[in-house]
């Protein structure tokens, strides 16, 4: 236990049946008490190396040692015991159960006078005694006290935003009293306020003589808390830095191989007529509370209307409705001259619009559908990939093609294009869903989160896509939960609170805090007298 | 929500409260009816809910089990052959419950460790328990369709104070102890499934056997016990046809109870409280079936619309009054290098 590293990890390879090399030698050593920040482009092996350390993959080859022990981890139950504790890039929680009962899943407390799990044959009996929810929910309380990750353990998780959601993965790391955590993308998913805050809970942990390792495609990120960083690139160690040694372009270099550049050019704005036109816009939610309250806006050929703001103030209800999938309860679409309002989503469609959804695997893609498979959904049903009588039949060389550009063009990552969509990394997923989107000559885009879980070179190439759609007279509305990203691209900004635009500015005329302040909000006036104040 | 659950279940016991008020003071004789119709509606039912709990455990845990019919069919016949050769039904009990589960973990071998499809390994389950109790119901009693009588079957409960009363003794004075066992068994399947370790990880392993694997547990054995004990609970279901209810084993005498089953399961919504209601139901459809035929002879040509009423009551409850919903991951194998 005196050795300085809590993990070694030395000469890692990993193949996936298909034959995918993810890890090829990877060492990597990990200080006891340090951050360190693991980067990487899409599919260059990071959570495929985080899962093998968590005893969820085995390695063909390779050592690892953990708090100077060297181990052979067969299933995660190896590593807990051992202090590892992991929150994946898609998180593992059961959205039907409690908060309790997802946290002791795997650890349940038994009440303290019926535990005979100590003797032998206990763990058996032990199984069918009853579990202690009320000592669990009370350590939850005072966990989530401690390291301010306040979560009311009774409630089911599909309540739950994806924010709190997070803070009970990290709850149930702490729960099993791991010292050695593993964040697998945990940003990718938060608002800026809660990346905030996770930083701050996380600097504790530190404090507390944890150790981190952060995976991140945010450079930023890395550069604010990381003591080394570590970059992988198509499954091989390309280098390890001291971030006193580095900054965000020469990491971009290192990860990307060729230099980055991270505010896109574009011309200036030359807006056609209106493409979408939303007036007195009211949706439901799921709960039947109105999300949407009464929202007018326009986006025009040739312009990026970026939306910004907190999630949960309607942007999801409000995309739903504008790609058909949630029917309005007041108001009026237009699309061009075509009312969609409540229509289906096939008819949205062909009237030109194309959905990139924030959430890519509830409803961009069907995992176990093949990469092909998927870039045809959606236009599956009319030439060019369907002919014959009544186009019933799939022309699957043409699907074959259509894909093999796409994947050339968004250089996706996969071992061959009828492999699984399962089998693809989280950001090569998301580039499937752009790329079938985007390729559907469409006059009005709505991206959601285009660039979710994206490393700097692919949001780098959606971006110029995004820019280049606009050039070419497309319409697109882009709904961020970053700021830089919407400030970067938009040509007209809006600002949702609470189911209503509370300002549309120009990207000069706002300054990131004072769109911070809007999106939390405050109106006009009182954001003034703030703003003079900071 | 609980205050929902709890107000339910008030207005359950007030209904069966006046209810049994209602029914005692009516006249003496219709009071005997109506103790009778109970009783056959608990013993109509105590098959189909045992069988339909234990395809719960099967499918909380996500696997599917179709099986239910063969492994009831197995289980009776064990049931009847095993009390027939040591003259003990409670011998025969423990053989049904034995063969059931071994043959139900078969099912969850191939379906879990070997990642067979679920239904094709169901309907295996059904052909070789048709198949194999047909074939030894003429090694064992050298007879066809049917096997001897037996005389020893599983003692009735008698409770003597109650005998006299017009309802209750009709009711509940000559009670299986298997029936019994029906109610203990949804409360006990209540607390494993919602208070104990072993219940919430098999709720997890149907859910998402990702997460599950990943809090450190095996998948694999949570559900290859869940199947296992789905078998033991059908079988014991099948020995009541056999050595409790009735009291010979006979060629395919389980006559479709094991789809039945999985039918309570479902419009039960996976549930055992749900499966007991369900079940309950069913068996007082049944129970009406044999009321008809003994005093209402002259309706007997529709007899077999009443035996329909069931199924078409399922299709109905389940597509106009509520979504039932299946455990997610239902009938998926789990494998650890795929991901989700
Ligand atoms: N179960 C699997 N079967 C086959 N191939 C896989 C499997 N899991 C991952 N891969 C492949 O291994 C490579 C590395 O994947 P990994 O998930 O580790 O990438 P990553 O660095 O985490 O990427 P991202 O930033 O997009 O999440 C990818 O090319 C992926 O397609
Ligand atoms: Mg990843």
């Amino acid at each position: 236990m005196t050795t300085e590293y809590a993990v070694e990890l030395e000469d890692i390879c990993k193949t996936f049946p298909g034959g995918v090399q993810a890890n090829k030698n990877i060492t990597l050593r990990v200080r006891r008490g340090e951050v360190i920040g693991l980067l990487g482009e899409n599919g260059a092996g990071k959570s495929t190396l985080m899962n093998i350390l968590y005893g969820l993959l085995k390695p063909d080859s390779g050592r690892i040692v953990i708090n100077g022990e060297e181990v052979s981890l067969n299933s995660p139950q190896d590593a807990i015991v051992r202090g590892v504790g992991m929150v994946h890039q898609h998180f593992k929680l059961i959205p039907v159960l409690t908060v309790v009962e997802n946290v002791v899943l795997g650890l349940e407390p038994i009440l303290k006078k019926m535990d005979v799990r100590s003797i032998p044959g206990g763990r058996t009996i032990g199984s069918v005694l009853p579990v202690d929810f009320k000592t669990a929910s009370k350590k939850i309380e005072e966990i989530g006290e401690e390291n301010g990750l306040p979560v009311d353990p009774s409630s089911k998780i599909h309540d739950l935003s994806v924010g709190l959601q997070q803070r009970v993965e990290i709850i149930k790391m702490l729960y099993r009293q791991a010292n050695i955590l593993i964040l697998d993308e945990p940003t990718s998913v938060l608002t800026p306020h809660e990346v905030d805050e996770l930083f701050v809970t996380l600097k504790e942990f530190v404090k507390a003589g944890k150790t981190i390792i952060l995976i991140t495609h945010k450079l930023r990120e890395s550069m604010a808390l990381c003591d080394r960083i570590c970059v992988l690139r198509d499954g091989e160690l390309v280098g390890i830095v001291e971030r006193k040694d580095t900054s965000p372009s020469k990491l971009a270099q290192m990860m990307v191989g060729r230099p980055v550049v991270f505010t896109t050019q574009k011309e200036p704005r030359s807006p056609g007529e209106v493409v979408l036109s939303v007036s007195n816009l009211s949706v439901l939610d799921n709960r039947k509370l109105e999300k949407v309250k009464g929202i007018n806006f326009e986006v025009h050929a040739g312009e990026i209307f970026g939306l910004a703001g907190v999630q949960g103030n309607g942007q999801t209800e409000l995309i739903e409705a504008l790609a058909g999938l949630r029917k309005p309860t007041n108001g009026r679409i237009l699309v061009g001259s075509v009312d969609i309002t409540g229509k289906r989503a096939r008819f949205v469609r062909e009237a030109g619009v194309s959905h990139i959804p924030e959430d890519r695997q509830r409803m961009g893609i069907i995992l176990p559908f093949s990469v092909e498979e998927n870039i045809a959904l959606g236009s599956h049903y009319r030439p060019p990939f369907a002919a014959g009588l009544f186009s019933a039949i799939l022309q699957l060389d043409v699907i074959r093609s259509a894909t093999e550009d796409l994947v050339e063009d968004y250089s996706i990552k996969l071992s061959k294009v009828n492999a699984l969509a399962s089998t693809l990394s989280g950001g090569n997923q998301q580039k499937v869903v752009v790329a079938r989107e985007l390729a559907t000559k469409p006059n009005l885009v709505i991206a959601a989160q285009p660039t979710r879980g994206l490393d700097v070179g692919a949001t780098e190439y959606i971006h110029e896509v995004l820019i280049g759609l606009r050039d070419r007279g497309v319409a697109v509305l882009l709904i961020s939960a970053e700021l830089d990203e919407i400030q970067n691209l938009a040509d007209r900004i809006g600002v949702i609170y609470d189911g209503q635009m509370v300002a549309i500015k120009a990207p000069g005329e706002a300054t990131p805090t004072e769109l911070g302040l809007l999106m939390a909000g405050h109106t006009h006036e009182s954001s003034d007298e703030e703003v003079a104040l900071s | 929500m609980n205050q929902r659950r709890f107000f339910f279940i008030i207005a359950l016991v007030a209904a069966i409260i006046i209810g049994v008020i209602g029914i005692i003071s009516m006249p003496v004789q219709q009071q005997q009816i109506a103790g009778w119709l109970v009783s056959i509606t608990m013993q109509m039912a105590t098959p189909l809910v045992l069988a339909g709990i234990g395809g719960m455990y099967s499918e909380r845990g996500g696997v599917v089990n179709i099986g239910l019919e063969g492994i009831m069919l197995m289980g009776a016949f064990t049931g009847a052959a095993v009390t027939y050769y040591f003259d003990n039904p409670w011998l025969g009990i423990l053989g049904s419950v034995a063969a059931g589960g071994l043959l139900a973990a078969v099912h969850g071998v191939i379906c879990v460790k070997y990642k067979g499809n679920h239904i094709v390994s169901g309907t295996g389950v059904i052909l070789f328990g048709t198949g194999f109790t047909t074939l030894m119901l003429e090694v064992v009693w050298h007879q066809k369709g049917r096997g001897e009588l037996i005389t020893n079957t599983i003692p009735d409960i008698i409770i003597p104070q109650i005998q006299s009363h017009p309802f209750f003794g009709p009711a509940f004075s000559v009670i299986s102890p298997v029936v019994v066992f029906m109610f203990v068994l949804t409360a006990i399947s209540w607390y494993i499934l919602y208070r104990t370790p072993f219940g919430l990880r098999l709720r997890a392993s149907g859910e998402d056997p990702s997460t599950l694997d990943s809090a450190g547990v095996s998948v694999e054995w949570i559900r290859v016990v869940g199947v296992i004990i789905s078998g033991c609970l059908a079988g014991l279901g099948g020995a009541y046809l056999s050595i409790g209810f009735g009291s010979a084993f006979a060629k395919e005498m389980t006559a479709g109870r094991g789809f039945i089953a999985l039918a309570a399961m479902i419009f039960g919504n996976w549930t055992p409280t749900g499966i007991l209601g369900a079940g309950l139901f069913f068996g007082f459809l049944d129970g009406l079936n044999y009321f008809i035929q003994i005093y209402f002879p002259a309706l007997l040509p529709f007899s077999n619309y009443i035996a329909m009423l069931p199924f078409l009551l399922v299709v109905v409850a389940l597509g106009l009054i509520r979504k039932s919903v299946p455990p997610k991951a239902i009938a998926k194998p789990y494998e650890k290098e795929k991901r989700a």
